[in-house]
């Protein structure tokens, strides 16, 4: 019964951390631009390197 | 990265942003090449671009205006044009708000879930009577906060007389709540608060779908929109201009019209010849040309040189917002459909309360005290509450209009699917909906030679005739030849030097035949002729749509004779010549005979007859006014997206209601245990999941479907 007391809070914190990334990411735009970001990995950003080189 | 960061630091708060919609936004490589490019231009300090809405937020200098900013877009390839100030609408915020409440929920029900499991697994005692607090104190505020969608759009329609789908979900989930608190402060043995959270979760998911959809299809539109002029330049009395947007622009007022610009209000040509584009207007394809005393509309565009014009009716009076006002007035019987949701509440919400009152009573008489027959008169509204409901339409709506958006089409929302399911008969414009909508070039008969100097000249006018010589050419891999001094005559054509030589596109002597050109090199001259051919699968469609037993015939303001022309190739019957009063008159006659119309046109002539019309759709060149109108929105080249849209439309009504069939069926197996009493929180929340995760299941395989009918 004891260990309720610790297992308690911990099960609800980790589910409002798990809300509160949720709500930060979606009030930061992460899911904005979903298409985008899937096409972004293919762009390279390598390309001034290889000219300062 | 730093070091330059820092050096802008100090003007920040002087740089503006402005956003542009980017239709032609395609790959990753468009994305790469806007947000490396444009900061190389002077004052433009970032671009960052958002490939879902096809948008482009530019960081800038105050100093650069709006059109270097769409030349330096131009100039990288891309069409641009500036969004209004304020383009996040209500939409989106509906959306996120749907998305919080949704979070909110699913927190709530995980947790309150683990408390349950552990009731249900046999802990008792003060170990329960903890848990059910705690699950109180977790469940209460979520309820609050998730169910606002809900409660708000329930008493809405309570204080107006009316019931819907939210009615008996916000009394299930209430009456849910408080039943649960008598519970847990009596210490009592069933509290239902994972089942009123959990039902939520499942309802919110519904609603987000929903929104979701609507809003992406709409900013696929939103980022064809936007050509309509929205400010003019106002000439002052001392010569000098100044933009002003078209909502305060005054009769009598001289504006400059310049080349590529549309026109922002009603007037006449006091000074300057050009040529200018009314198939927003009149959907005809042919450029008008236009000389002093001419009258133009707003909407039209000027094409190849500037003009001056004396405004005689602005904003409210102009011919545009007179067709804006029918179709407004068109638009209002579309708002007294009932969606399908709501027809099943209707018929569903009366059973439900009545078999609940019934246990109530029942028990009551059998005597067992008010307090178990109240127990069980809300299990029984809990487990008839509508949650795989209230999943059965949105899910199986999300995945058409997805499968349907990868061909394609963009239907605006849920109810625009289910009125294109229900037409019987479609009505067909003729130019840009049956046909391109575009002159095309016959370059057959060109040389090599004559085709790198063709296309040297028709690059250099953004005339109707020289872009479509230019695409044709472009499309057979041309390279244009460089050509010298090309210079542009309004009402002529372009000249300019070609190796010593003079070369010219020019307007052909036998005006007769207005769509042509004449291709001069030297002394050689050569007649490039223009047809706007018919999509290459218009016969296909029609043929699909038959299929269907959707008979179509043809609704033109054109001409008798090319409407002719097109309704003999096809098979169809044509009325031409129709007025927009006209079309709108065939369309109400048609629905007084009970006829469920399809219509689908593009020009603006349409667009009262695209709003009256059981469900309408618009191609992607249509006028904004007629997208807007229209309840689906198809791109590029081909028609088959029309028929296809009936087809999948079908589909998922037919998918809709075996969704309604398994939920109730769910229901109808439920319902008898929890009458007498057996139904326990487990068994509420085990027949709550899998009626919802049968319904998801279902829907997912319109996605198979729209492929396999696309193919054929």
């Amino acid at each position: 019964m004891t260990g309720l007391v610790f297992l308690i809070p911990i099960a609800l914190g980790m589910g409002l951390l798990g809300l509160g990334a949720f709500l930060w990411s979606m009030r930061d735009g992460q899911y904005d631009d979903m298409d985008g970001a899937a096409a972004r990995i293919l762009i390279e950003e390598d390309e001034p390197l290889e000219d300062d080189a | 990265m730093n070091a330059p960061a820092s050096i802008f630091n100090g003007d920040e708060a002087e740089l503006v942003s402005t956003r542009f919609t980017v239709p032609g936004m395609r790959c990753a490589g468009c994305i790469g090449k806007i947000e490396r490019e444009l900061p190389k231009t002077p004052g433009i300090i970032a671009a960052r671009a958002n490939f879902s809405a096809k948008r482009v937020a530019i960081r800038h200098d105050p100093a650069i205006d709006e059109d270097r900013l769409t030349q330096a877009l131009r100039d990288l390839g891309f069409e641009a044009q500036r969004l209004a100030d304020n383009p996040l609408g209500v939409e989106t915020e509906e959306r996120k708000s749907l998305m919080r409440a949704l979070g909110v929920a699913g927190f709530g029900m995980m947790n309150v879930m683990l408390l349950s499991v552990s009731i249900w697994s046999g802990a008792d005692g003060p170990t329960r009577d903890l848990f059910h607090w705690l699950s109180a104190l977790i469940a209460m505020p979520v309820i609050a906060y998730s169910g606002r969608p809900f409660f708000a759009s329930a008493w809405m329609a309570l204080s107006h007389r009316r019931t819907n789908m939210d009615v008996p979900i916000s009394i299930g989930v209430i009456l849910a709540t408080a039943l649960s608190l008598y519970e847990t402060i009596t210490g009592g043995g069933h509290a239902y608060f994972e089942s009123a959270v959990m039902l939520l979760f499942f309802l919110l998911a519904g609603r987000a779908l929903d929104a979701e959809m609507r809003t992406r299809t709409r900013a696929g539109i939103g980022a064809l929109l936007g050509r309509m002029g929205k400010s003019a330049s106002v000439i002052s009395p001392d010569g000098s201009t100044r933009r002003v947007a078209a909502a305060d622009l005054e009769p009598g007022m001289l504006v400059l019209v310049a080349a590529g610009e549309a026109m922002a209000a009603d007037g006449e040509v006091t000074e300057g010849t050009s040529a200018i584009d009314n198939a927003m207007l009149t959907g005809e394809s042919a450029p008008e040309p236009v000389g002093p005393g001419a009258v133009v509309h707003a909407g039209a565009i000027n094409l190849s040189a500037p003009l001056r014009i004396r405004l005689t009716r602005v904003a409210e009076d102009t011919a545009l917002a007179e067709i804006a006002r029918l179709m407004d007035e068109a638009g209002q019987s579309r708002s007294h459909y009932v969606r399908i949701a709501d027809r099943a509440s209707r018929l569903y919400a009366p059973v439900v309360h009545s078999l609940a009152l019934l246990a109530f009573v029942g028990w009551m008489i059998a005597g067992a005290g008010w307090h178990q027959s109240l127990t069980i008169a809300i299990a029984v509204l809990i487990i008839t509450c509508p949650c795989a409901m209230g999943l059965a339409v949105p899910a199986a709506q999300v995945v058409a209009s997805g499968a349907l958006l990868k061909r394609g089409l963009l239907v605006k929302d849920g109810s625009a699917l289910e009125r294109l399911a229900e037409c019987d008969i479609a009505l067909l414009d003729k130019t840009g909906t049956l046909t391109l909508g575009e002159p095309r070039a016959d370059i057959a008969a060109l040389d090599a030679e004559t085709r790198t100097v063709a296309l040297g000249l028709a690059q250099a006018s953004r005339h109707p005739l020289s872009r479509g010589l230019a695409a044709a050419l472009l499309r057979e891999g041309v390279e244009p030849a460089v050509i010298d001094n090309v210079r542009e005559t309004s009402g002529t054509g372009l000249t300019g030097q070609w190796h010593g030589q003079e070369v010219a596109l020019e307007r052909p002597e036998d005006t007769a035949q207005s769509l042509a050109a004449c291709l001069r090199i030297g002394e050689s001259t050569q007649t490039i002729t223009f047809a706007d051919p018919l999509r290459g699968d218009a016969a296909a469609t029609i043929a699909a749509l038959q299929a269907e037993g959707v008979g179509a015939s043809i609704l033109s303001g054109d001409r008798a004779a090319p409407v002719e022309a097109v309704a003999r190739a096809l098979g169809l019957e044509a009325t031409a010549e129709a007025s927009p009063q006209a079309k709108l008159a065939a369309l109400e006659a048609l629905k007084a005979q009970g006829r469920r119309p399809l219509m689908v046109g593009d020009g603006l002539n349409d667009g009262p007859a695209l709003a009256a019309a059981h469900a309408s759709i618009a191609p992607g060149t249509a006028s904004d006014a007629s997208q807007q109108a229209a309840d689906a929105v198809f791109i590029g080249e081909k028609l088959m997206p029309v028929a296809l849209a009936i087809r999948v439309a079908r589909r998922t009504m037919r998918i809709v209601r075996e969704n309604f069939g398994f939920s109730i069926a769910y229901n109808m197996l439920a319902v008898p245990l929890a009458l007498f009493g057996l139904v326990t929180p487990l068994i509420a929340a085990i027949a709550m999941s899998v009626s919802s995760l049968v319904v998801v299941a279902n829907s997912l395989r319109l996605a198979r479907s729209a492929k396999t009918s696309a193919r054929e």
